[in-house]
């Protein structure tokens, strides 16, 4: 039988049955990795269900630090009868197979090309343990106990974690390290241990991860966190998964980080909303008045604040929105990943509307875009969305530690006191006086006779008079792009990475990869597969719309250029042909929108394949280059 | 097009305790039909906060979308203000209130704003008692898409176009006061003796003041068969008469006792009810929704101040908001610094 080598590379998978308490086990596990100082990526992969449906954790290791789905798995623990069949069958052959033999494995079932132990899990809980919750939780624990053993993993530092999570609850620490001495023990007894794929502390983890401070963190906790760090006041929001825990969490640190010294009173104000339109509607009337404000939203909340977004757009004020994407609407595939409301976030609302989004690939970039997303919206006077997506929001991902510069300032951007109203001559709210498209504001309330308006869409002239003068209304969404044009230097510049090098390279063309959000991680890891297999390929990471220059320009200096996302339709290939001047045959799609998050072996094989298959139509379409 | 009006001060006209005359708070000049009710409650709105002596720049001016929501730009120049969404004011304005809380907030609304398309909204804005005066010019119909049917509209009255209502009509009131709303009245765009103090009462309140007022629209719906008509409102109005009494002018006017009832408001001013053939008590919500019920079975409409409780809770308390406005705190007050960062990526290693 094949053995698989991974020493610290290497994936594992549960699968479990939601409702059970496997979620704080399984985190266990993977936390132990982080703690061993081994690069590794845990994923929830959930359904839109509280109790009693398959759920799977699946957790990568990986040396080299590539956090992204690599695709395959190489042991699988399955608790969960209702999805055995399909879970041994996903297996890499050489893998192995660890279930809860309570009950025997049908025959057919088996597989010559993989490993199985059997472990009575739930045997040994109903000896050990009286309490019937207790014995569920603590199944889950011996497994981890196992694999402790099966993997290599720091017993001691289980032992640890265990302590930090209960505190000075002894009892609980006692039977929950007693349930992973079962497993150790049993694992040690029964099988050889470890394992071919197993961790080694210190082994070769590279550089980068090695050097540098990291933390284990879900991207929605660290925009709530930014959301604090950028100074927000006002949130509002309406429940929707996979959103809600960045208010969860922002209410957590506020109710710790905001509140007034002398009063005890709040420095900030959390409102659940009706719906989103409401929550979007409270947004615009706090940013208005002046206070930073945001809301957090998915798929079909995006949709119903689209009114909003068009009125914030024309009305020229403040808005940050953090939107965590999910596959389509609420009976779509709430509880999957996809990056599929490009083209509905970057053109949200009516009219002529476009907007500037930003797009994080790590928690660390959760935090500093959302800090960033304040500091435009209020420089930019319009919204800001920030894309996330379920994967990065809700699951842990190893990150850079979080970083925070006490010199920064909270940049306000054109607004107009008091004083600087008395100074100022002839001030006309839409008023272009820096030819930036960004004209100067004011706040209710601020001076008794000077600098009041009346806001509204775009019937207005540059004082803010009611107009439906043609020429005002041109000269007014005219002065709209040239905003736009100023953002491009103010948001997020794409990261260029240095091509891998290439020996003996298999093509004559100039190749490159576009990408984004949690399609980075994976994509930089199938780059480097096939720079392997000799298909050089240099890459841009996207970080914002509108789209700097640069981009233009990478795609110009290739012959053919995939742009890799996780959606049906190429949204953000298709954003690019619309607003970049190229010929759109260049731009090949490589796409993933099954809800599970892209792995770098499909990425990777989707490309080969074009590469093999369509590069004689490409040296067509460009035979200068031929 | 709105004109700005020639500033132009007569020597001799009155001001108020800021030294501001009636004129300081006009807007631009209206552009609604003439004769709209809605004009009507506009200049109440300004005379309102001219006797009041609220300072124009400490307003903020919100409504949705129609020809109602048009008229914050006719009242109050020296006010910021702000013409949304159609149905969605009460969430900018519960925003904007929560974002500065020294603020008067004026919201204007218009039936099809708030009974059909906002009902949603305006319910909500209702239970949350946002501190603010919400004012719906209801006309029974939507002036600025010309004229169809709205919600509040009769059963049975009959459109410009001569068709019969089918349906019941919503009563904003009632449902204002099933939703908790701490301040309730209704009234009539062509009694200004009442509309305009109840404006006052309305701001002076600290909590969500609801006014319902009935404003003829001439060009839609002030022909024969309309229930909402100039004519028909007048002659089935029951008014309650009222005065405010601001805090600060120490019940000047007095009232003899038993010439009617004062109820005091949360800052001190008084409301006072003249003395009427029912003895109406407006600190009872359900004897507010019987009056509204029986005047409505007996074709009659009831106005007045329905009901008060100048002790409500406001969304500001129920927050536990700070007493500095969240859109005054800066850097220091707001962000935790690198020292409080690195202790909380501390318990994330
Ligand atoms: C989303 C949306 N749908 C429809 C409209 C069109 N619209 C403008 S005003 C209006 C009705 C206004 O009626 P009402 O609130 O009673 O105000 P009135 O004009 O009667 O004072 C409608 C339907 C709109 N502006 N927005
Ligand atoms: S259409 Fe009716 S509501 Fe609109 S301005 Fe004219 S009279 Fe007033
Ligand atoms: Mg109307």
């Amino acid at each position: 039988m094949r053995e698989i080598n991974g020493v610290n590379n290497f994936v594992v998978k549960f699968a479990n049955v939601n409702g059970t308490g496997s979620a704080s086990a399984n985190h266990l596990f993977a936390k132990a990795i982080f703690r061993m100082g081994i690069p590794v990526s845990p994923r929830n992969i959930f359904p839109s269900n509280i109790q009693g449906l398959p759920t799977w954790y699946e957790v990568r290791v990986s040396s080299k630090g590539y956090l992204g789905r690599r695709g395959g798995v190489d042991l699988m623990v399955c608790v969960n009868p209702q999805s055995m069949e399909q879970d041994i069958a996903s297996i890499d052959p050489g893998g192995y197979f660890l279930y809860d033999s309570t009950k025997p494995l049908a025959q057919h079932l088996r597989r010559d090309d993989i490993h199985f132990f059997s472990i009575p899990l739930t045997e040994m809980c109903m000896r050990e343990f009286d309490n019937p919750r207790l014995r569920q939780l603590l199944r889950n624990v011996v497994y981890v106990g196992a694999l402790a053993a099966l993997l290599n993993l720091k017993f001691s530092i289980l032992k640890d974690l265990l302590n930090d999570q209960f505190k000075r609850k002894q009892e609980l620490i006692s039977s929950n390290v007693h349930a992973l001495e079962m497993g150790y023990q049993f694992a040690t007894e029964n099988f050889d241990c470890p394992l071919p794929i197993r961790l080694e502390q210190g082994g070769d983890v590279a550089p980068h991860i090695r050097e540098s401070e990291h933390i284990l963190m879900n991207g929605n906790t660290a925009a709530a966190l930014g959301a604090i760090y950028g100074g927000a006041t006002v949130a509002a929001w309406y429940p929707i998964t996979p959103s809600t825990s960045v208010i969860d969490a922002f209410s957590t640190y506020a109710e710790r980080l905001r509140i007034d010294a002398g009063s005890g009173k709040r420095n900030y104000a959390i409102v659940q909303a009706e719906d989103e339109l409401s929550a979007m509607g409270m947004v615009v009337g706090a940013s208005w008045n002046g206070a930073r404000a945001f809301t957090a939203t998915s798929g079909p909340g995006l949709s119903l604040m689209s009114e909003f977004l068009g009125l914030a757009y024309f009305a020229e004020v403040p808005v940050v929105l953090i939107n965590v994407q999910r596959s389509g609407p609420s009976t779509g595939m709430p509880t999957r990943s996809q990056q599929s409301d490009i083209l509905a976030a970057a053109y949200a609302s009516h009219g002529d509307t476009k907007q500037v989004l930003v797009f994080p690939a790590t928690p660390r970039e959760c935090f500093d875009m959302t800090v960033e997303s304040f500091h435009l919206a209020e420089q930019l006077q319009t919204p800001v969305i920030m894309m996330s997506d379920l994967d990065l929001g809700m699951n842990d991902w190893m990150s850079p530690a979080l970083e925070w510069d006490d010199d920064s300032t909270m940049d306000r951007g054109k607004v107009l006191d008091a004083e600087a109203l008395d100074k100022a001559e002839d001030w006309g709210r839409y008023r272009d006086v820096d030819g930036d498209g960004i004209c100067y504001r004011t706040l209710p309330g601020t001076h008794p006779d000077k600098g009041a308006f009346f806001t509204r869409g775009s019937s207005k002239d540059p004082f803010a008079v009611y107009s439906e003068s043609g020429e005002d209304y041109v000269q007014n969404v005219d002065r709209l792009l040239r905003k736009f044009e100023t953002a491009k230097n103010l948001v997020p510049a794409p990261k260029t990475h240095r091509p891998i090098e290439v020996k003996k390279p298999k093509t004559k063309l100039k190749l490159g990869a576009l990408f984004f959000g949690t399609s980075a991680s994976p994509a930089y890891e199938a780059v480097e597969m096939l720079a392997d297999e000799g298909y050089p390929i240099d890459t841009m990471r996207i970080r914002a719309f509108p789209f700097h220059h640069e981009l233009d320009q990478f795609i110009h200096d290739r012959d053919l250029v995939f742009v890799i996302e996780q959606n049906r339709d190429g949204q953000m290939r298709r954003l690019i042909i619309n607003e970049c001047e190229i010929p759109p045959g260049k731009l090949m799609p490589v796409l993933n929108y099954s809800g599970t998050p892209i792995t770098a072996r499909n990425i990777a094989r989707k490309i080969r394949e074009t590469l093999k298959t369509k590069s004689a139509d490409v040296v067509a379409l460009h035979p200068e280059k031929a | 097009m709105s004109y700005i009006k020639p500033k132009f001060r007569h020597p001799r006209l009155p001001i108020n305790t800021l030294g501001y005359t009636v004129a300081d708070y006009d807007g631009a000049i209206s552009t609604l039909c003439a004769g709209c009710g809605h004009d009507s409650i506009s200049a109440a709105i300004r005379n309102a906060c001219f006797l009041s002596s609220i300072p124009p720049h400490r307003i903020a001016k919100l409504s949705g979308i129609g020809c109602s929501s048009k008229m914050p730009t006719y009242f109050m120049g020296r006010s910021h203000g702000f013409n949304s969404v159609h149905g969605r004011m009460p969430s900018v304005a519960t925003g904007a209130s929560l974002a500065n809380r020294e603020l008067t907030y004026i919201g204007v609304s218009g039936d099809g704003d708030t009974a059909s398309i906002g009902i949603g909204q305006f319910v909500h804005l209702v239970r949350r008692n946002v501190n603010m005066t919400y004012i719906v010019a209801n006309n029974g119909c939507y002036g600025l898409t010309k004229g169809q049917v709205s919600a509040t509209a009769d059963l049975g009255t009959v459109s410009k176009y001569g068709t019969a209502n089918q349906f019941e009509g919503i009563d904003i009131a009632s449902l204002a006061l099933l939703q908790g709303a701490s301040l309730v009245a209704r009234s009539f765009s062509g009694d200004k003796e009442q509309l305009e103090p109840l404006i006052r009462g309305a701001m002076a309140h600290k909590g969500f003041a609801f006014i319902d007022v009935v404003s003829p629209c001439v060009t839609f719906n002030n022909h024969a068969g309309s229930t909402r008509s100039y004519t028909e409102t007048r002659e089935h109005l029951d008014a309650m008469p009222l005065d405010f009494v601001p805090m600060r002018e120490e019940i000047r006017t007095h009232y003899a006792a038993g010439t009617g009832q004062n109820v005091t408001l949360h800052d001190g001013s008084v409301i006072h009810l003249h003395k009427t053939g029912t003895d109406y008590r407006t600190n009872d919500r359900v004897a507010a929704l019987n009056a509204l019920q029986a005047a409505q079975e007996e074709d009659r409409i009831l106005t007045g101040l329905l009901f008060l409780d100048p002790n409500s809770q406001d969304l500001n308390r129920n927050l536990n908001l700070a007493t500095r406005p969240l859109n005054e705190l800066g850097k220091n007050e707001l962000c935790p610094g690198s020292r409080v960062l690195n202790s909380i990526n501390e318990g994330l290693r």
